[in-house]
């Protein structure tokens, strides 16, 4: 099965199609992770987005109900130089290929992805159509340019839960707690997460430090919130702009001071927006599990998984409310910030990791010490 | 955290000689932590007995010591060094030089030298040494924080390990403690098995023990480069999984970077236990390997083990992601943290950070069998390989089929047809063609179900060889010329070669491949070259290290400036190693400084050739014809002028000079033809001739009957062997009419083409190797180096000494006189290896021609020879740089101006300096230890000193041959060294040894007037000879061949021997010097020289 890509610019990829017939649309991003295509395809946070991976051999270890970050795919569409027909792991369920065509999201693969890659580091993240139906680039570029930018879309609220719901841990796994990564811990502390299209392991890891998580939707109002006399309120990753999402700024405004706060990625960002700050488009943006990010205060470096387009501007916060906590080392992007007189801190990166490295968990604990101390 | 100042002097120790699993990758660790200490401003000095390293190279640090790795000469070395600078920060940084330098660390320091002269060790401390490398003591660290490892029980005797095997079940894994690449391990199925495994085993062990584990067998395998810094930063650099499953030595098998089949869960599991594994074992700075087992369909993991320090992994994951592990791990160790180190290859991100790759990397590992006859060919916990090859592409097909035509082994398999129970053997079985009965297999209809369940191996790869094969079935179904572009450009994508191409074609002959290529060329199916950078190309990369794919865009974008490719030597062998990547570093270094912009083709990851920053570019490709081919039409595409240089890499590349000038390269240097004309044995003897320089008589051979005929007509003994050889691969020496026949029939394949070569064999003759530069016009001799042992030993398997001792001056002059007419002769620019033999003058010519006294031309090889590093470190002058500008056009006249008009060879001043070789016997437990035409050592090291005795056996004690200096000496020697063996003892006996001897050899003794103890030949009686040695009561033996004996059993001695530890000599010559030697050792001194003070004094006196 023949497939294209057609970029906003003109650009057009040939290769094999897998997965769906049909044809998709998103922004083009690249992702640099090794392992985890799973948790990639199901991250909510990918919500209008294309994903192009580097790691050219994808499939082989197949796709268990385990690594799911959500209960389905939300990239639009997948890119990969090569796709396996068959998968070789222990917890391996289902084939890839089958469990993408399940969902109709469409796969171009045996392009020449590091090309692509390339093509969108220097001219940054774009707009393209996959199709395994049209054959004529022409139509499919005018395709990619006519459909709207992520540039000030909410999406969040499209990919957010309709119905307020204490998350329950799903099945037991027969793996080490470490690797599923739930712990069997009482129940300490009332955790509200605000669910910006959250990822499956931040409530595991919330639930694995004792917390009962209430997941409600997007547009929940901080007094309802507050009606659930949590004992802290977690702001969720998502896709999608921040800028449009008001609503959730001006909730933040109002819980801040008010409950302990932790935020990530989207999360992170709204807060800065709230904390009176901007954000802005990165060209290509950070998606991968290897970016070095340093505690400021500590100067020691956790290798980070990342998943942003946009990010706060550090200059653009008041500094006599904010402290920088965390910064990338690739690219000095503001990675964590942390308010100096209220309980609250947002990074800009997942310290859930699925996929990724796990050297950030221990801001899971800081939350929790947080609330503690909240409490106290 | 800033460079450390309570330091300003680091020793570092190399790992001395190639060895079977301690190869080339410690010269590109060590020279990588030499450039990188000194450019941060460390007065760096450094020990090292391999002079065929670029470390030791003299601009490598500021003090090169290459002297034995000892604890008396490194305590010798450090207490001048000491006394040098008595208040300065003195440290010792081990964990570059692989095991070898891990263990002297702790022989320093437990011996208390270190604390004595007030030198620190930095990149590991004793204690987490000590406790990755015992296994105990690992296995507790690993349960304490609550990681899982095999069952396990450490024993020091036979009874204790039968009672824990019993206790666990069979198979069960021995492994030695502290030896090297898993010397003397084993797996036991049964009592009787672990009994002789485990006695073995315990034998190696310098510590008399070993650890008996449950058995992981079938497991998946994995392993994880580690780094850390004084931060407590941990990086893991690398993942990388095993093709051939757990049971397999990770050198001997075949491995793939990134790891294919873990889900991130699994693998940041393995993550998070690498990074407790490091932070326990307490290596607080630099790089370490941690292996680990998976069960196949429980996923339980265990912690296989751990190497605190740099090692051949880490050489792999350095060149298979582009982050320079050693040179990384040299900063750390000063104090360094990660995050203050910039990445080289994309100049603003730190090195802080996880290499991510967007293609897949397949090393092969390279075994030599067919040089160990009778040596076991299965494949176990003991590494058996030589080398290895590295073969990057964008998918594991293509980097896997880009590996096996990287290998260069000419085998193919499946030509005919395998019984099935052979098939089934060959498959469940390890062994070195294991892939190929895969391929065969696969291509007789076998499932992947059926072969995973019989390998172990995940199907994930096997389904891959299937697709393979599938693909190879197309292939065949379309002829060359209606062949689709779609179909070809997929065959291509998936790594096929042309060769391949042309076979499945039945294209033949020469012209061959070249149809491919044009046919190719017309689909416009054509390479593109793709950067190795370390991020999958998020950031701009400034290196271009290169490898070829089929896919749209290439970044190779040749430039203006004009060119030098160098190929290099491929994947190491037995002789075809480091010396000729020394070679091929050294030229690129000089034609550098030339302003030519370098290019380096090679696929063997062990080297500093493959460095990234040793030459402008890198190709990381296969040495075929093929890829090299593209390469230089690739580069040529620029329109700048390109010049290819074949003569520095062994006979890989040579083998491609005459094709590649075929199809218009610009080869440089020697022309092609000259270095045909040298090889080709009718065309070469013409010239000889017409020179007027005498060679034994030869003859050659396309049949049994022409080379019974042409032996009788040269005169027995003669050395028969197949043309185009280096490192003597199946020569033999012949006494007897059965021999070549025997020869001819089981030994080679010849053709007309390529027919039998036939000398008579000189005996009893000095052999002498003679390395020379030739611009064409003007020639310089570099080095007379005089063999140790007599002609017949293959050169790389003899010891030679700088300058000749005991060669007259005539005799030396006419050598001179030989080499002047053949370097003009074959019109040489470059380097150039002469092989004289000289009868020695004791009445033992044969009338066949050959004299006493008369200089005989062996062999003439118009190319680096092995000994050229060697030379150069004696000598002082860097003779593969010098050749390599000759080859660019420039006069011998400009460097060497006051040889030339003197017409001396380079000065050795009163120095001395013996190269030994080193052996693998070790590991090929059974094989026959004699030495003949064949080579079989692995590597090389040099002694210096002012005398000749005390160089020798410096150089024998730096090979691990302990020469003693009391005891007994047990003498056998062959009916015509009887003349001139009394002399030899009675040296001994003035030194105050004892003798032993068998009748014969005894009988001489004694009339001479010796005291001698006689002992019974093997299948004499006992006691005998073998029970001595077994009993410890011999200190040396001197066993020169007799040849067949039926009582004598000299394999029985050796093997005693090599068991035993107990130094053999095989020559007399040797024994002599052995002799001297023997007088140096007894006179207690112990001389370390300085290679810089020493070339400085040589120039002096010049």
């Amino acid at each position: 099965m023949q497939a294209i890509l057609a970029l906003e610019d003109g650009k057009v990829f040939r290769g094999k199609g897998y997965g769906a017939k049909g044809e998709c649309r998103g922004e083009v991003v690249f992702n640099t992770s090794i392992t985890g295509y799973q948790e990639i395809f199901t991250d909510p946070s990918y919500a209008g987005q294309i994903v192009v991976l580097t790691n050219p051999e994808i499939g082989n270890y197949g796709t268990n109900p385990e690594d799911n970050e959500a209960t389905r795919p939300y990239i639009e569409g997948l890119i990969v130089r090569e796709f396996s027909k068959v998968s070789s792991n222990w917890r391996s369920q289902q084939v890839a290929e089958e469990y993408l065509e399940g969902f109709q999201i469409p796969v171009l693969a045996e392009i020449d992805t590091r090309a692509l890659v390339r093509h969108l580091r220097d001219n940054g993240v774009m707009r393209g159509v996959i199709s395994t139906l049209e054959t004529n680039a022409e139509k499919l570029i005018a395709k990619a340019r006519s459909f709207p930018k992520m540039d000030g879309t909410d999406l969040a609220k499209v990919v957010t839960t309709k119905h307020t719901y204490v998350w329950e841990t799903g099945e037991r796994s027969h793996l080490p707690d470490e690797v599923v990564g739930v712990k069997e811990t009482p129940e300490r502390f009332h955790v509200v997460a605000y669910d910006f299209g959250i990822k499956q392991n931040i409530l595991k890891k919330l639930r694995g430090e004792g917390c009962k998580v209430t997941v409600v939707p997007a547009e929940t109002t901080a007094e309802d919130v507050l009606a659930l006399k949590s004992n802290g309120v977690f702001l969720s990753n998502g896709p999608g702009d921040p800028e449009p999402c008001t609503y959730a700024v001006d909730n933040i405004r109002r819980l801040m001071g008010r409950q302990p706060i932790f935020g990530i990625c989207l999360g992170h960002q709204l807060t800065g927006i709230a904390l009176g700050g901007k954000t802005y488009k990165l060209k290509f943006g950070h998606h991968g599990g290897n970016h070095p990010v340093k505690q400021l205060h500590t100067g020691k470096v956790e290798i980070t998984a990342h998943n942003h387009n946009f990010a706060v501007d550090p200059d653009s916060l008041p500094q006599s409310e904010v402290e920088l906590t965390h910064i990338d080392l690739n690219d000095n992007t503001l990675e964590g910030l942390r308010h100096r007189n209220l309980p609250l801190f947002t990074v800009q990166y997942h310290p859930e990791a699925s996929p990724g490295p796990h050297d950030s968990h221990y801001l899971f604990k800081d939350f929790v010490k947080m609330m503690e101390e909240w409490k106290g | 955290m800033p460079k450390r100042t309570d330091i300003s002097k680091i020793l570092i120790l190399g790992s001395g000689p190639i060895i079977i699993g301690q190869s080339a990758e410690f010269d590109y660790s060590g020279t990588q932590a030499c450039k990188a200490l000194k450019a941060e401003g460390f007065e760096v000095v450094l020990a090292n007995s391999n002079p065929a390293t670029i470390m030791t190279d003299p601009e490598s640090a500021d003090r090169t010591y290459i002297e034995p790795l000892t604890r008396e000469y490194l305590e010798e070395i450090i207490r001048i060094e000491r006394e040098m600078a008595p208040g300065a920060g003195f440290a010792l940084l081990p964990t570059v030089g692989g095991q070898t330098a891990l263990n002297l660390a702790i022989e320093l320091s437990d011996g208390g030298v270190l604390e004595k002269y007030d030198v620190k060790l930095i990149g590991a401390n004793v204690d987490a040494i000590k406790k990755a490398e015992d296994r105990l003591y690992f296995k507790d660290a690993m349960q304490k924080t609550g990681l899982d490892v095999p069952r396990s029980a450490l024993v020091n005797n036979l009874k204790d390990g039968l009672e824990f095997a019993g206790k666990i079940g069979f198979p069960v894994i021995i492994r030695p403690s502290f030896t090297l690449g898993g010397s003397g391990g084993g797996i036991a199925y049964n009592r009787e098995e672990l009994l002789e495994v485990l006695a073995r085993g315990l034998d190696f062990s310098p510590v008399h023990e070993a650890l008996i584990e449950e058995s992981v067998l079938g497991w998946k395998e994995y392993e994880l480069e580690v780094m850390r810094d004084l931060k407590d930063n941990v990086i893991i650099i690398c993942s990388i999984e095993n093709f051939d499953p757990m049971g397999v030595h990770t050198g001997d098998s075949i491995t793939v970077a990134p790891a294919q089949t873990l889900s991130d869960r699994e693998y940041q599991a393995m993550r998070d236990a690498a990074i407790a594994v490091i932070r326990e074992i307490g290596v607080e700075t630099g790089g370490s390997n941690i292996q680990f087992g998976v069960h196949p369909s429980s996923g339980r993991m265990v912690v296989i083990e751990m190497n605190p320090r740099v090692s051949r992994s880490s050489a792999l994951a350095s060149k298979a992601t582009g982050f320079p592990i050693a040179k990384i791990a040299a900063k750390l160790a000063v104090g360094y943290s990660l995050d203050e180190i910039t990445n080289d290859i994309t100049r603003k991100t730190p090195a802080c950070f996880e290499p991510t790759l967007d293609y897949v990397v397949v090393k092969i590992p390279k075994w030599q069998f067919e040089k160990f006859p009778g040596a076991d060919e299965g494949l176990g916990p003991q590494m058996k390989s030589v080398g290895e090859v590295m073969a990057i592409g964008r998918t594991f097909k293509e980097a896997l089929m880009k590996g096996v035509r990287a290998l260069d082994t000419g085998k193919r398999i499946g030509g005919q047809k395998i019984e099935p129970k052979i098939l089934t053997q060959r498959l469940v079985t390890p062994h070195p063609e294991r892939l190929a009965y895969l391929q065969y297999a696969l291509r007789q209809g076998h499932t992947v179900k059926q072969l995973a369940k019989m390998t172990s191996i995940d199907p994930w790869f096997l389904y891959q060889m299937k697709e393979i094969n599938d693909m190879q079935m197309e292939l065949e179904k379309h002829p060359m010329d209606s062949i689709p572009t779609e179909v070809l450009r997929d065959v291509k994508r998936m790594g096929f070669s042309d060769g391949r191409l042309a076979h499945a074609w039945r294209l033949n002959g020469k012209g061959a491949q070249e149809k491919v290529r044009h046919t190719r060329k017309k689909h416009g199916v054509l390479p593109v070259y793709k950067r190795v950078d370390t991020c999958a190309a998020e950031f701009e990369s400034y290196t271009p290290y290169l490898y070829s794919t089929y896919e749209e865009e290439d970044e190779a974008t040749p430039t203006q400036k004009k060119k030098v490719i160098i190929l290099g030597s491929g994947p190491n062998r037995i002789g075809q190693g480091i010396e000729f990547d020394y070679c091929c570093c050294h030229a690129s270094f000089a034609l550098r400084e030339d302003g030519y912009e370098m290019i380096m083709v090679n696929c063997n990851p062990e080297t500093v050739s493959t460095d990234y920053d040793t030459s402008d570019r890198l190709y990381f490709e296969p040495l075929t014809l093929e890829d090299v081919f593209a390469i230089c039409e690739h580069e040529a595409s620029g329109g700048a002028p390109v010049g290819v240089i074949v003569q520095f890499g062994g006979q890989t590349p040579l083998n491609l000079s005459l094709p590649l000038k075929a199809a218009g390269i610009n080869v440089i240097g020697t022309s092609p033809e000259s270095i045909d004309l040298a090889e080709d044995r009718k065309r070469f003897g013409k010239l000889l001739e017409e020179l007027d320089i005498p060679q034994a008589p030869g003859a050659m051979a396309a049949s049994i009957e022409e080379a019974v005929a042409g032996a009788n007509r040269v005169g027995y003994p003669v050395l028969v062997r197949p043309s185009y050889v280096l490192g003597g691969r199946a020569m033999v020496i012949a006494y007897d009419e059965e021999t070549v026949v025997r020869y001819m029939k089981e030994a080679v394949e010849y053709s007309q083409d390529r027919p039998v070569l036939i000398d008579h064999f000189l005996e009893n003759a000095i052999e002498i190797d003679v390395d020379a530069l030739s611009d064409g016009e003007d020639v310089v001799i570099g080095g007379i180096m005089q063999h140790i042992e007599e002609a017949g030993i293959h050169s790389g398997d003899s010891s030679c000494v700088l300058p000749a001792v005991d060669i007259p001056e005539a005799l030396l002059n006419r050598m001179r006189e030989y080499t002047f007419k053949l370097a003009r002769a074959l019109k040489v620019v470059g380097l150039m290896n002469v092989q004289f033999a000289i009868p020695r003058g004791n009445g033992n010519s044969k009338g066949n021609g050959s004299e006493s006294g008369k200089v005989y031309v062996l062999e003439v090889n118009p190319r680096a020879s092995r000994t050229v590093p060697y030379v150069s470190k004696a000598t002082g002058v860097p003779l593969a740089k010098i050749a390599a500008r000759l080859m660019t056009g420039r006069k011998l006249r400009e460097f060497l101006p006051e040889y030339i008009d003197r017409q001396a060879d380079l000065a050795t001043g009163n120095f001395f300096y013996v190269k030994s070789p080193v052996f693998p016997w070790n590991k090929f437990p059974g094989v026959d230890t004699v030495l003949g035409p064949e080579m079989k050592s692995t590597g090389e090291v040099m002694g210096v000193a002012d005398n000749f005795g005390e160089a020798f056996a410096k150089a024998q004690t730096a090979a691990g041959q302990k020469l003693p200096t009391k005891g007994t000496v047990f003498i056998s020697v062959r009916d015509h060294d009887k003349p001139q063996v009394a002399d030899v003892a009675r040296k001994f006996v003035e030194m105050g040894f004892k003798l032993v001897a068998t009748a014969g050899t005894a009988d001489v003794l004694e009339d001479a007037g010796m005291t001698v103890e006689r002992v019974y030949k093997v299948k004499e009686g006992r006691p005998n000879v073998v029970d001595l040695i077994k009993g410890e009561r011999i200190a040396l033996i001197i066993n020169t061949p007799h040849g067949v004996d039926p009582f004598f059993d000299e394999k029985a001695i050796r093997r005693a021997a090599v068991a035993g530890r107990v130094p053999t000599i095989t020559a007399l010559a040797a024994a002599r010097a052995a002799a001297e030697g023997i007088a140096a050792l007894q006179r207690g001194e112990v001389n370390v020289y300085a290679l810089q003070k020493l070339h400085a004094e040589t120039a002096l006196q010049h």
